[in-house]
């Protein structure tokens, strides 16, 4: 297994863990005010201390990393769900005019630089989690459409699809058995790497104030909260981001390693 | 050429129609009326009534729409509600604050990408290519506005090289161009490792290419060979990438200019949200929408450039 | 004088080439032959010092007294393009995309300080005029030429310097059987007239028969046997030699068969592709396939010849009822074969294509994929595996070989596996689409040995499909000659190939390189 893909593991489970373990236990109650406990120092009874309000950060980085992994998660997923499909049917019926309207789609999708959408529906809807993960899902869609037909294209040239439909089977069969199974690499390791953008823009979305509302801790929120404290505690803006960065820069790199595992061609330069 | 060219610019104003489609039929489903949905629930019914007037609420959604547009092809952006001035003079203003922002950073990060990518290709499975892959890694990895609290924290709170926040204005471009430096290198830097990471591995495709083995053939050294015939290969997913960064640099102007509390078109349409002025949101968008299809055309000119297969087309 | 003396070369610890001595003496040709991986290429590369990361030589290639395997990457640049000049197999890749061929062939000058710039673009016209590109401007771009004319400008720059030697790997292998012939010529007029020694590496014997003083014979990174050409190529005393020559010219035996009614029958068929565009308009529809008539009877093998846009591919995927066609009418056992064509129909047309790497699904084991066209019938057959492995035995593997996947298998026994995929129906058609041409000649006599013994057994009638003459001499009973979409001659193998009526047919005849059978 590549080394990449062992170090980017180390910290993606390490917050995915702390984000299941919130949904049951957290050191502190994340959405009690306390004004005695007011940005104490780490340690003691506060492992990482608290913040302007008396909340302790742990617990608010832990919940944090849950509200993320939600968001991007069911984003990719939203992504993966509409995309791909549509990726595959363009592919199958390539030249026609459902592929050209699903390519144009995505095309118009892509002229949306990503957060004015996540802005016009807010701007509709008003802030929140549920449509920081539609905006975010939105834009995956053009992406894993984009992927999936590129893939599927160049398996549609192989002999091995003109044996199949010499073999009588139409192609939405053989989009499930010889395209699908085939192009699955490139899908996880886009999958990852969406997931990773998918924690950055909610954390950019929160950051404004369209994400996740108050009381629902997020990472984003936590540092626009500390932005106005950064001269008297500079802790607060520190550790939200060096969490951002870590679980971003692990899933990058399980994706990177993730590559190296499955394709086949980067294989083969490699022995 | 010229074929090639009617071509984009075709697709370039169907995808203009398009957009501005979609920005007005999601403004319009807004549930409830525009005008007291911006009004708020105490507006009296004779303001709501005046609003509507105002907007031009009166006609059909058809007759709306091509308002709209004929209004945005003259230059006529509506009157925003709560600044009670013409938008287009409000978005003038802004614009000379996030365009410059945004054509540094793209200027900053190629500038960083290009000899980065390169010298790590050139220098693969090296301590120096290791050395600029972990980095450009971690400068994915680092979300701009954060990195842009560093900046501050570091050079304006600690160091005071810079002011935290503001713009003075363009009277003296010099404190104007002080006052975006520290935000366009926060835009830029996210966005010079993403290039730098896709100029390197196109390098190494080109490189692997039958022509490069040809060009050896006859006699040029391995620098040569990438100078003369890698780069320029090279070149045409690099462009790919730029194309799409202005896009998702103008979508972190708007996030950097809360950090450094810039008057930009973001805090435009963040106000316009809060204040709920549509007139503003409605048109900062399609602006934002028409300055990403047009970085796309430009980017499909310059494809034209680099790679003769297009031209003939 | 260019000599290889005692080289060895091993690619990370993986041994390559083992004692190669061979001498190319100035203006002769010398031709370097053997299958794929033998090694041909490597020993070329290793004179140019274009050797892989991770390679390791022993021995000498020696430039006159000088040692290239010890010489420095500076004076190795030297060398190269103006000691040394080389052409690759693949003109359409070779030529870098964004820059004029002028300018690639002027740079061979330019690089080695030969020539002022515009001195060197008044040489490369030259060259460029030599190989016969004079009507060719020098500011064209590759993509706007042909194959033959991209090989000819890799040709000009490589020879811009007037170089000693020129290396030409597998030159003429992705080029059409009539463009072959002219580069051969072309490089055969260029050495004599130049007094250049030419290192012509080929897994054809035919090419090296016709072209080389001198052939070496590679084998496993060996050089078994070389010598005069007309003395290695008669005498064949190395037994890989002989395998070789016998391969190249083998014809299974086959059973005279009368004719019999038609179970396939071509009429009239029309396929057009939309025409160019011409601003918003189009221009005239393609004609890829222009009113094609022909009968394949039952038990026969017809041939179809062609070279590469001829329609054969195009005519290929409408008799498999791939693609609707906009005129005329193709019948399978008297019913219409179409896109929509009942899947029982469709059993009986099955097909075998040329990429033994492309044509399996790489996820699936050998049962699935061989099963595959069992889809055609109402239920799969409740004995499935058993008629598998039936299958699979049949064209010479094993029944245990259905637990395995496409990749643990060789290119020649992939295309048994497709073979036994094509007759699991147990068609009556066999559409044979290039079957044979991605093959080493060995393994190719082998799969036509095959292809000959399952005709009769199980009562097929091939439709064999190839740009290369001697195979579908080698197979077929009937030939058709196919032209721009039309067939421009029909008739018995033999007559066709002793007497040739059209003047095409008799130039592709003509082209093509012959393996004079000495006796």
């Amino acid at each position: 297994m590549p080394r990449a893909f062992l170090i980017g593991a180390v910290p993606t489970a390490l917050f995915l863990l702390a984000a299941l373990l919130s949904l049951a236990w957290t050191p502190h109650d994340v959405e009690a005010l306390q004004i005695s406990a007011r940005l104490l120092p780490p340690g003691g009874d506060y492992l990482l201390g608290t913040d302007q309000f008396g909340r302790d950060l742990l617990s608010m980085l832990m919940v944090g990393a849950r509200t993320s992994i939600a968001v991007a998660l069911v984003a990719v997923g939203i992504g993966m769900g509409l995309g791909v499909p549509l990726g595959l049917a363009a592919a199958a019926t390539r030249g026609s005019l459902l592929d050209e309207i699903i390519m144009r789609g995505n095309d118009l999708i892509f002229a949306f630089p990503s957060l004015v959408i996540a802005i016009l529906i807010t701007a509709v809807f008003g802030p929140s989690a549920v449509n920081a993960i539609l905006a975010i899902g939105i834009f995956n869609i053009p992406v894993f459409a984009r992927v999936a037909r590129g893939g599927a294209l160049s398996l549609w040239t192989l002999d091995y699809v003109r044996a199949a439909r010499v073999a009588g089977k139409g192609s939405v069969r053989i989009s499930a058995e010889h395209i699908l199974p085939n192009i699955a690499n490139l899908l996880i390791v886009q999958a990852t790497i969406q997931f990773s953008l998918g924690i950055l823009a909610e954390a950019a979305l929160s950051y404004v104030g369209l994400g996740a509302q108050p009381p629902t801790p997020s990472w984003g929120r936590m540092l626009a909260e500390a932005q106005t404290m950064i001269y008297t505690a500079p802790r607060l803006a520190l550790l939200p981001g060096l969490a951002i960065v870590a679980m971003v820069l692990g899933l990058n790199l399980m994706g990177d390693g993730l590559r190296d595992m499955l394709d086949p061609r980067l294989r083969r330069v490699r022995a | 050429m010229l074929r090639y060219l009617l071509g984009r610019l075709l697709s370039l104003s169907l995808s203009l129609a398009a957009a501005s489609l979609v920005i007005f039929l999601v403004i319009e489903v807004i549930p409830g009326d525009p005008a007291s949905y911006m009004l708020g629930l105490n507006a009296t019914e004779e303001t709501v009534a005046a609003l509507r007037a105002d907007l031009g609420l009166d006609g059909t959604r058809t007759e709306r729409y091509f308002d709209w547009v004929g209004g945005m092809l003259t230059g006529d952006f509506g009157t925003s509600y709560t600044y009670r001035v013409p938008v287009a003079e409000l978005v003038a203003d802004r614009l000379w604050v996030s365009l410059p922002l945004a054509a540094i950073a793209l200027l900053l990060s190629t500038a960083l990408a290009f000899p980065l990518g390169t010298l790590a290709a050139a220098t693969r499975g090296r301590v120096t290519d290791y050395g600029i892959m972990g980095a450009t890694q971690l400068g994915i990895a680092v979300p701009n506005f954060w990195f842009a609290m560093l900046l501050v924290l570091v050079f304006a709170i600690t160091l005071q090289w810079f002011s935290a926040g503001g713009f003075p204005g363009w009277s003296d471009p010099l404190a104007a161009l002080k006052a975006l430096t520290l935000p366009a290198v926060a835009l830029a830097l996210p966005q010079a490792s993403i290039l730098a990471r896709v100029m390197r591995s196109a390098l190494l495709d080109t490189l692997g290419q039958d022509y490069i083995r040809t060009a050896r053939a006859k006699g040029l050294s391995r620098r040569q060979a990438v100078l003369r015939h890698a780069l320029r290969n090279a070149l045409i997913p690099a462009l790919t990438i730029i194309g799409l960064q202005f896009s998702f640099l103008l979508a972190g102007a708007i996030i950097i200019e809360n950090v450094f509390f810039l008057p930009g078109l973001g805090r435009l349409i963040f106000q316009g949200i809060t204040q709920r002025d549509l007139i503003v949101v409605e048109s900062v968008t399609m602006l934002l929408v028409f300055a990403v299809i047009l970085v796309t055309f430009l980017v499909d000119i310059a494809y034209a450039a680099v790679d003769p297969r297009l031209r003939t087309r | 004088m260019i000599r290889f003396d005692d080289l060895s070369l091993a690619i990370h610890g993986t041994p390559i080439l083992r004692g190669v001595t061979l001498e190319i003496p100035a203006g002769r040709i010398v031709g370097l032959v053997g299958e794929s991986g033998s090694g041909k290429s490597m020993t070329a590369l290793s004179l140019m010092g274009l050797l892989p990361d991770g390679a390791e030589t022993a021995g000498a290639a020696c430039l006159d007294a000088e040692n290239l395997l010890q010489a420095t990457e500076a004076r190795m640049c030297g060398i190269r393009g103006n000691e040394i000049g080389m052409i690759f197999q693949e003109p359409m890749t070779a030529l870098n995309p964004v820059q004029t061929i002028g300018d690639q062939v002027a740079e061979t000058l330019l690089i080695h300080n030969a020539a002022g710039r515009a001195e060197a673009r008044a040489i490369a016209r030259d060259r460029l005029d030599r190989v016969g590109l004079s009507h060719i401007g020098m500011d064209r771009f590759p993509h706007e030429l042909s194959g033959g004319q991209r090989q000819r400008v890799c040709i000009a720059a490589a020879i811009a310097l007037h170089p000693r030697l020129l290396i030409a790997d597998e030159p003429t292998t992705a080029l059409d059987v009539t463009t072959q012939a002219q580069i051969l010529d072309l490089l055969k007029g260029i050495v004599a007239e130049e007094n250049m020694a030419l290192l012509l590496i080929t897994h054809d014997l035919a090419v090296v028969s016709g072209m080389a003083d001198a052939v070496a014979v590679m084998k496993d990174g060996e050089i078994v046997e070389q010598g005069p050409t007309a003395e290695v190529l008669t005498a064949r005393r190395h037994p890989y030699t002989r395998a070789l020559f016998e391969a190249s010219s083998h014809a299974p035996d086959r059973d005279g068969r009368d004719p019999q009614a038609p179970v396939l029958e071509v009429e009239n068929v029309l396929r057009l592709y939309p025409g160019p565009r011409k601003g918003f308009t189009r221009g005239d529809p393609v004609r890829a396939v222009d009113g094609v008539s022909f009968a394949l009877r039952r038990g026969e093998s017809l041939g179809l010849v062609g070279e590469s846009g001829c329609g054969k591919s195009t005519l290929t995927r409408a008799v498999l009822g791939l693609d609707p066609v906009q005129g005329g009418r193709i019948a399978l056992n008297g019913g219409a074969v179409d896109v929509h064509m009942p899947k029982a129909r469709r059993a009986a047309i099955q097909v075998v294509f040329q990429d033994p790497y492309g044509s399996f699904n790489p996820r699936w084991r050998v049962d699935r994929i061989v099963a595959e066209p069992f889809h055609l019938f109402e239920t799969r057959p409740p004995d499935w595996r058993a008629q598998v492995a039936a299958m699979l035995e049949a064209v010479g593997l094993s029944a245990s070989d259905m637990e395995k996947y496409p990749h643990e298998f060789s290119g020649g026994q992939r295309q048994r596996i497709a073979i036994a995929r094509a007759l699991v129906t147990k068609p009556d058609v066999l559409v044979l689409d290039e079957a044979v041409s991605a093959l080493d000649v060995r393994v190719r006599a082998q799969i036509l040995d095959l292809l000959a013994d399952l005709q009769g057994r199980f009562h097929l009638s091939y439709l064999f499909i190839s740009h290369d003459l001697t195979v579908v001499r080698a197979i077929t009973d009937r030939v058709m000659v196919m032209r721009a979409g039309k067939i421009v001659e029909e008739g018995a193998t033999d007559a066709v190939f002793n007497a040739p009526s059209h003047p095409y047919t008799r130039a592709l005849l003509e082209a093509a390189p012959v393996l004079e059978v000495a006796s």
